[in-house]
Protein backbone atom coordinates (compact mmCIF):
# COMPACT_ATOMS: atom_id res chain seq x y z
CA UNK A 1 0.00 0.00 0.00
CA UNK A 2 0.97 3.49 -0.42
CA UNK A 3 1.19 6.17 1.52
CA UNK A 4 -1.56 7.87 -0.24
CA UNK A 5 -4.06 5.23 0.31
CA UNK A 6 -3.15 4.94 4.02
CA UNK A 7 -4.25 8.60 3.68
CA UNK A 8 -7.74 7.76 2.22
CA UNK A 9 -8.13 5.22 4.77
CA UNK A 10 -7.57 7.62 7.41
CA UNK A 11 -9.88 10.73 6.22
CA UNK A 12 -12.85 7.53 6.16
CA UNK A 13 -12.23 6.24 9.67
CA UNK A 14 -12.25 9.60 11.00
CA UNK A 15 -15.15 11.07 8.66
CA UNK A 16 -17.17 7.82 9.50
CA UNK A 17 -16.61 7.05 13.32
CA UNK A 18 -16.98 11.07 14.09
CA UNK A 19 -20.04 10.91 12.14
CA UNK A 20 -21.33 7.60 14.48
CA UNK A 21 -21.04 10.12 17.56
CA UNK A 22 -22.45 13.10 15.62
CA UNK A 23 -25.44 11.48 14.67
CA UNK A 24 -26.01 9.51 18.02
CA UNK A 25 -25.33 12.61 20.10
CA UNK A 26 -28.48 14.73 17.84
CA UNK A 27 -30.52 11.86 18.17
CA UNK A 28 -30.21 11.24 21.87
CA UNK A 29 -30.65 15.34 22.22
CA UNK A 30 -33.31 15.80 19.52
CA UNK A 31 -35.55 12.64 21.31
CA UNK A 32 -34.95 13.93 24.74
CA UNK A 33 -36.20 17.74 22.99
CA UNK A 34 -39.10 16.24 21.82
CA UNK A 35 -40.22 14.67 24.69
CA UNK A 36 -39.06 17.64 27.35
CA UNK A 37 -41.16 19.78 24.77
CA UNK A 38 -44.49 17.49 25.09
CA UNK A 39 -44.79 17.30 28.59
CA UNK A 40 -44.10 21.29 29.19
CA UNK A 41 -44.87 22.83 25.65
CA UNK A 42 -44.57 26.18 27.46
CA UNK A 43 -40.98 25.67 27.85
CA UNK A 44 -40.64 25.10 24.02
CA UNK A 45 -39.07 28.01 23.00
CA UNK A 46 -36.93 28.43 25.46
CA UNK A 47 -35.53 24.53 25.26
CA UNK A 48 -35.73 25.19 21.10
CA UNK A 49 -32.33 27.96 21.88
CA UNK A 50 -30.52 25.76 23.65
CA UNK A 51 -31.30 23.04 21.37
CA UNK A 52 -29.28 24.83 18.61
CA UNK A 53 -26.60 26.03 20.84
CA UNK A 54 -25.80 22.58 21.10
CA UNK A 55 -26.71 20.89 18.39
CA UNK A 56 -23.94 22.98 17.34
CA UNK A 57 -21.74 21.99 19.95
CA UNK A 58 -22.12 18.37 19.08
CA UNK A 59 -21.98 18.56 15.24
CA UNK A 60 -18.68 20.45 15.92
CA UNK A 61 -15.92 17.64 16.73
CA UNK A 62 -17.23 15.83 14.25
CA UNK A 63 -17.00 18.89 11.35
CA UNK A 64 -13.76 20.12 12.38
CA UNK A 65 -13.09 16.22 11.32
CA UNK A 66 -14.20 16.50 8.04
CA UNK A 67 -12.66 19.59 7.70
CA UNK A 68 -9.17 18.19 8.69
CA UNK A 69 -10.13 15.22 6.35
CA UNK A 70 -11.10 17.43 3.53
CA UNK A 71 -7.50 19.09 4.23
CA UNK A 72 -5.55 15.72 4.02
CA UNK A 73 -7.17 14.82 0.66
CA UNK A 74 -7.25 17.84 -1.09
CA UNK A 75 -4.22 20.05 0.39
CA UNK A 76 -2.26 17.08 0.33
CA UNK A 77 0.11 17.56 3.52
CA UNK A 78 1.46 14.96 3.10
CA UNK A 79 3.00 14.04 -0.16
CA UNK A 80 5.89 16.00 -1.27
CA UNK B 1 -9.46 9.88 -11.28
CA UNK B 2 -9.94 10.32 -14.80
CA UNK B 3 -8.78 7.40 -17.55
CA UNK B 4 -5.93 8.17 -20.02
CA UNK B 5 -8.47 8.29 -23.11
CA UNK B 6 -10.36 11.00 -21.19
CA UNK B 7 -7.64 12.96 -19.85
CA UNK B 8 -5.88 12.91 -23.12
CA UNK B 9 -9.77 14.11 -24.60
CA UNK B 10 -9.94 16.97 -22.39
CA UNK B 11 -6.18 17.73 -22.55
CA UNK B 12 -7.24 21.84 -21.95
CA UNK B 13 -9.32 20.95 -19.35
CA UNK B 14 -7.90 20.79 -15.74
CA UNK B 15 -8.55 17.40 -13.86
CA UNK B 16 -11.08 17.36 -10.98
CA UNK B 17 -8.07 17.34 -7.95
CA UNK B 18 -6.55 19.93 -10.19
CA UNK B 19 -9.67 22.21 -10.40
CA UNK B 20 -10.32 21.56 -6.90
CA UNK B 21 -6.83 22.58 -5.81
CA UNK B 22 -7.17 25.64 -7.87
CA UNK B 23 -10.23 26.69 -6.17
CA UNK B 24 -8.84 25.99 -3.02
CA UNK B 25 -5.86 28.55 -3.32
CA UNK B 26 -5.50 31.67 -1.94
CA UNK B 27 -4.74 34.80 -3.05
CA UNK B 28 -1.47 35.67 -0.87
CA UNK B 29 1.70 37.59 -0.96
CA UNK B 30 3.81 34.73 0.05
CA UNK B 31 3.73 31.06 -0.03
CA UNK B 32 3.42 29.45 3.05
CA UNK B 33 6.02 27.95 4.21
CA UNK B 34 5.29 26.59 7.53
CA UNK B 35 1.96 25.74 9.82
CA UNK B 36 1.98 28.89 11.82
CA UNK B 37 3.50 31.50 9.39
CA UNK B 38 2.56 35.22 10.30
CA UNK B 39 4.27 36.75 7.31
CA UNK B 40 1.52 35.09 4.83
CA UNK B 41 -1.23 37.50 3.86
CA UNK B 42 -4.23 36.22 2.46
CA UNK B 43 -5.74 39.39 0.75
CA UNK B 44 -9.17 37.75 -0.93
CA UNK B 45 -9.85 37.06 2.89
CA UNK B 46 -9.05 40.62 4.42
CA UNK B 47 -10.93 41.97 1.33
CA UNK B 48 -13.80 40.71 1.56
CA UNK B 49 -14.20 39.76 5.40
CA UNK B 50 -13.83 43.95 5.35
CA UNK B 51 -16.27 44.73 3.12
CA UNK B 52 -19.17 42.28 4.73
CA UNK B 53 -17.96 44.38 7.89
CA UNK B 54 -18.80 46.96 5.70
CA UNK B 55 -22.18 46.52 4.32
CA UNK B 56 -23.32 44.84 8.03
CA UNK B 57 -22.64 48.15 9.19
CA UNK B 58 -24.52 50.38 6.20
CA UNK B 59 -27.47 47.95 6.26
CA UNK B 60 -27.68 48.15 10.52
CA UNK B 61 -26.76 52.23 10.36
CA UNK B 62 -30.01 52.35 7.51
CA UNK B 63 -32.05 50.55 9.61
CA UNK B 64 -31.55 53.21 12.57
CA UNK B 65 -31.69 56.57 9.92
CA UNK B 66 -35.30 55.16 8.50
CA UNK B 67 -36.43 53.63 11.87
CA UNK B 68 -40.09 55.09 13.07
CA UNK B 69 -42.00 54.73 15.36
CA UNK B 70 -45.08 54.71 13.82
CA UNK B 71 -45.79 51.23 12.11
CA UNK B 72 -42.70 49.84 10.79
CA UNK B 73 -42.26 48.36 7.47
CA UNK B 74 -40.61 45.16 6.83
CA UNK B 75 -37.01 46.50 6.59
CA UNK B 76 -37.37 47.84 9.74
CA UNK B 77 -38.89 44.76 11.18
CA UNK B 78 -36.09 42.30 10.38
CA UNK B 79 -33.87 44.79 12.29
CA UNK B 80 -35.43 45.05 15.39
CA UNK B 81 -36.26 41.11 15.35
CA UNK B 82 -32.53 40.76 15.27
CA UNK B 83 -31.61 43.27 17.59
CA UNK B 84 -34.17 41.50 20.45
CA UNK B 85 -32.94 38.48 20.10
CA UNK B 86 -29.64 39.23 20.31
CA UNK B 87 -30.45 41.24 23.11
CA UNK B 88 -32.81 38.61 24.94
CA UNK B 89 -29.74 35.48 24.71
CA UNK B 90 -27.47 38.84 25.92
CA UNK B 91 -30.03 39.33 28.88
CA UNK B 92 -30.33 35.98 29.83
CA UNK B 93 -26.93 34.89 29.87
CA UNK B 94 -24.31 38.33 30.94
CA UNK B 95 -25.56 39.75 34.57
CA UNK B 96 -24.41 43.23 34.96
CA UNK B 97 -23.46 45.67 32.48
CA UNK B 98 -24.28 44.95 28.63
CA UNK B 99 -23.82 48.28 27.20
CA UNK B 100 -20.90 46.91 25.25
CA UNK B 101 -21.42 43.14 25.09
CA UNK B 102 -25.21 43.28 23.50
CA UNK B 103 -23.56 45.74 20.51
CA UNK B 104 -20.73 43.44 20.27
CA UNK B 105 -22.60 40.44 19.98
CA UNK B 106 -25.06 41.71 17.39
CA UNK B 107 -21.88 42.84 15.25
CA UNK B 108 -20.51 39.12 15.70
CA UNK B 109 -23.83 37.83 14.54
CA UNK B 110 -24.48 39.98 11.35
CA UNK B 111 -21.10 40.21 10.23
CA UNK B 112 -20.24 36.02 10.66
CA UNK B 113 -23.55 35.83 8.93
CA UNK B 114 -22.62 38.38 5.87
CA UNK B 115 -19.33 36.36 5.50
CA UNK B 116 -20.84 32.66 5.64
CA UNK B 117 -23.44 33.93 3.19
CA UNK B 118 -20.91 34.28 0.52
CA UNK B 119 -20.84 30.71 0.62
CA UNK B 120 -24.20 31.16 -1.92
CA UNK B 121 -22.46 32.72 -4.94
CA UNK B 122 -21.89 30.07 -7.50
CA UNK B 123 -18.21 29.08 -6.84
CA UNK B 124 -17.08 29.35 -9.81
CA UNK B 125 -18.16 32.81 -10.52
CA UNK B 126 -15.17 34.59 -9.77
CA UNK B 127 -12.87 32.42 -11.33
CA UNK B 128 -14.75 32.87 -14.66
CA UNK B 129 -14.96 36.42 -14.38
CA UNK B 130 -10.82 36.45 -13.23
CA UNK B 131 -10.46 33.94 -15.94
CA UNK B 132 -12.42 37.02 -18.74
CA UNK B 133 -9.90 39.76 -17.14
CA UNK B 134 -7.09 37.76 -17.63
CA UNK B 135 -6.28 36.35 -14.83
CA UNK B 136 -6.81 32.78 -15.50
CA UNK B 137 -4.20 31.67 -13.34
CA UNK B 138 -4.41 33.65 -10.04
CA UNK B 139 -6.45 31.83 -6.77
CA UNK B 140 -9.16 34.05 -5.48
CA UNK B 141 -11.24 32.62 -2.54
CA UNK B 142 -14.20 34.62 -1.31
CA UNK B 143 -15.45 33.45 1.84
CA UNK B 144 -13.15 34.40 4.58
CA UNK B 145 -14.78 31.93 7.27
CA UNK B 146 -13.26 28.94 5.20
CA UNK B 147 -10.16 30.23 5.44
CA UNK B 148 -8.85 29.12 8.58
CA UNK B 149 -7.00 32.23 9.58
CA UNK B 150 -10.45 34.47 9.48
CA UNK B 151 -12.20 32.35 12.59
CA UNK B 152 -9.47 31.46 14.39
CA UNK B 153 -8.27 35.46 14.21
CA UNK B 154 -11.87 36.17 15.28
CA UNK B 155 -12.22 33.66 17.82
CA UNK B 156 -8.01 35.11 19.40
CA UNK B 157 -9.86 38.57 19.29
CA UNK B 158 -13.25 37.13 21.49
CA UNK B 159 -10.50 35.68 23.86
CA UNK B 160 -9.10 39.02 24.21
CA UNK B 161 -12.72 40.38 25.20
CA UNK B 162 -12.84 37.66 27.56
CA UNK B 163 -9.45 38.17 29.57
CA UNK B 164 -9.88 42.42 29.21
CA UNK B 165 -13.37 41.12 30.90
CA UNK B 166 -11.73 38.81 33.57
CA UNK B 167 -9.55 41.77 34.33
CA UNK B 168 -12.48 44.16 34.70
CA UNK B 169 -15.01 42.19 37.10
CA UNK B 170 -12.62 40.55 39.24
CA UNK B 171 -9.68 42.66 38.84
CA UNK B 172 -6.01 41.92 38.29
CA UNK B 173 -5.84 39.96 41.82
CA UNK B 174 -8.98 38.60 41.70
CA UNK B 175 -8.30 37.20 38.31
CA UNK B 176 -4.86 35.64 39.29
CA UNK B 177 -5.91 33.83 41.72
CA UNK B 178 -8.88 32.42 40.23
CA UNK B 179 -6.43 30.85 37.82
CA UNK B 180 -4.47 29.31 40.31
CA UNK B 181 -7.05 28.36 42.82
CA UNK B 182 -10.44 27.47 40.84
CA UNK B 183 -11.41 24.65 40.40
CA UNK B 184 -9.64 22.48 43.12
CA UNK B 185 -8.36 24.81 45.85
CA UNK B 186 -5.04 26.84 46.60
CA UNK B 187 -3.70 23.55 47.57
CA UNK B 188 -3.34 22.23 44.10
CA UNK B 189 -2.19 25.47 42.20
CA UNK B 190 -0.23 23.85 39.60
CA UNK B 191 -2.79 21.90 38.21
CA UNK B 192 -5.27 24.33 38.48
CA UNK B 193 -2.90 26.85 36.26
CA UNK B 194 -2.55 23.81 33.62
CA UNK B 195 -6.09 23.13 33.88
CA UNK B 196 -6.95 26.96 32.61
CA UNK B 197 -4.64 27.46 30.44
CA UNK B 198 -5.92 24.68 28.56
CA UNK B 199 -9.45 25.48 28.55
CA UNK B 200 -8.42 29.19 27.64
CA UNK B 201 -6.62 27.72 24.67
CA UNK B 202 -8.91 24.80 24.11
CA UNK B 203 -12.10 27.05 23.90
CA UNK B 204 -10.49 29.61 21.44
CA UNK B 205 -9.18 27.24 18.87
CA UNK B 206 -12.85 25.05 19.34
CA UNK B 207 -14.16 28.59 18.51
CA UNK B 208 -12.66 29.04 15.56
CA UNK B 209 -11.87 25.59 13.93
CA UNK B 210 -15.52 24.79 14.24
CA UNK B 211 -16.76 27.77 12.21
CA UNK B 212 -13.75 26.86 9.84
CA UNK B 213 -14.82 23.14 9.75
CA UNK B 214 -18.81 24.23 8.87
CA UNK B 215 -17.48 26.32 6.44
CA UNK B 216 -15.09 24.56 5.10
CA UNK B 217 -16.76 21.35 4.14
CA UNK B 218 -19.89 23.41 3.29
CA UNK B 219 -17.44 24.71 0.44
CA UNK B 220 -15.43 22.13 -0.68
CA UNK B 221 -19.04 20.35 -0.84
CA UNK B 222 -20.04 22.85 -3.23
CA UNK B 223 -16.92 22.00 -5.27
CA UNK B 224 -17.27 18.59 -5.83
CA UNK B 225 -21.11 18.97 -6.96
CA UNK B 226 -20.18 21.31 -9.53
CA UNK B 227 -17.69 18.96 -10.21
CA UNK B 228 -20.30 16.10 -10.60
CA UNK B 229 -21.89 18.10 -12.50
CA UNK B 230 -19.54 18.95 -14.90
CA UNK B 231 -18.75 15.37 -15.13
CA UNK B 232 -21.16 13.14 -14.21
CA UNK B 233 -24.57 14.13 -15.74
CA UNK B 234 -26.13 14.77 -18.92
CA UNK B 235 -25.66 18.53 -20.48
CA UNK B 236 -23.27 18.86 -17.95
CA UNK B 237 -25.74 20.78 -15.63
CA UNK B 238 -28.28 19.11 -14.45
CA UNK B 239 -26.66 16.98 -11.88
CA UNK B 240 -25.44 20.69 -10.54
CA UNK B 241 -28.83 22.20 -10.31
CA UNK B 242 -30.49 19.76 -8.95
CA UNK B 243 -27.91 18.68 -6.21
CA UNK B 244 -26.51 22.51 -5.86
CA UNK B 245 -30.19 23.73 -5.17
CA UNK B 246 -30.47 20.51 -2.40
CA UNK B 247 -27.28 21.64 -0.32
CA UNK B 248 -27.64 25.15 -1.01
CA UNK B 249 -31.27 25.26 1.07
CA UNK B 250 -29.46 22.79 3.74
CA UNK B 251 -26.55 25.50 3.51
CA UNK B 252 -28.72 28.41 4.90
CA UNK B 253 -29.89 26.45 8.12
CA UNK B 254 -25.57 25.41 8.89
CA UNK B 255 -25.07 29.66 7.61
CA UNK B 256 -27.45 30.95 10.33
CA UNK B 257 -26.53 28.13 12.90
CA UNK B 258 -23.17 28.90 13.00
CA UNK B 259 -23.41 32.41 12.98
CA UNK B 260 -26.20 31.92 15.85
CA UNK B 261 -23.65 29.65 17.88
CA UNK B 262 -20.71 32.30 17.17
CA UNK B 263 -22.38 34.30 18.74
CA UNK B 264 -23.53 32.49 21.55
CA UNK B 265 -20.04 31.19 22.57
CA UNK B 266 -18.93 34.46 22.57
CA UNK B 267 -21.96 35.97 25.30
CA UNK B 268 -21.06 32.40 27.29
CA UNK B 269 -17.58 32.83 27.24
CA UNK B 270 -17.96 36.79 28.02
CA UNK B 271 -20.73 35.55 30.76
CA UNK B 272 -18.45 33.08 32.20
CA UNK B 273 -15.95 36.35 32.53
CA UNK B 274 -18.74 38.03 34.96
CA UNK B 275 -18.82 34.84 37.28
CA UNK B 276 -16.54 34.67 40.07
CA UNK B 277 -15.57 31.15 41.80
Amino acid sequence: MTDVSFVALACGLIIGLGAIGACLGIAIMGGKYLEASARQPELMNTLQTKMFLLAGLIDAAFLIGVGIAMLFVFGKPFTS
Amino acid sequence: MMSPTAETATAHAPTAGEYINHHLGHLTNIHQGFIVDFKVINYDTVFWSILMGVIGLLVLWMGTRRATSGVPGRFQGAIEAVVEMVDDQAKSIIHGDRSFIAPLALTVFVWVFLMNCLDFLPVDLFAWILGHLGFGEMHFRIVPTADLNGPLGMALGVLAVVLYYNVKIKGIGGWIHELFAAPFGIWLAPFNFLLNLIEYAARTVSLGMRLFGNMYAGELLFLLIALLGAMATPFGIVGHVIAGSIWAIFHILIVLLQAFIFMMLTLVYIGQAHESH
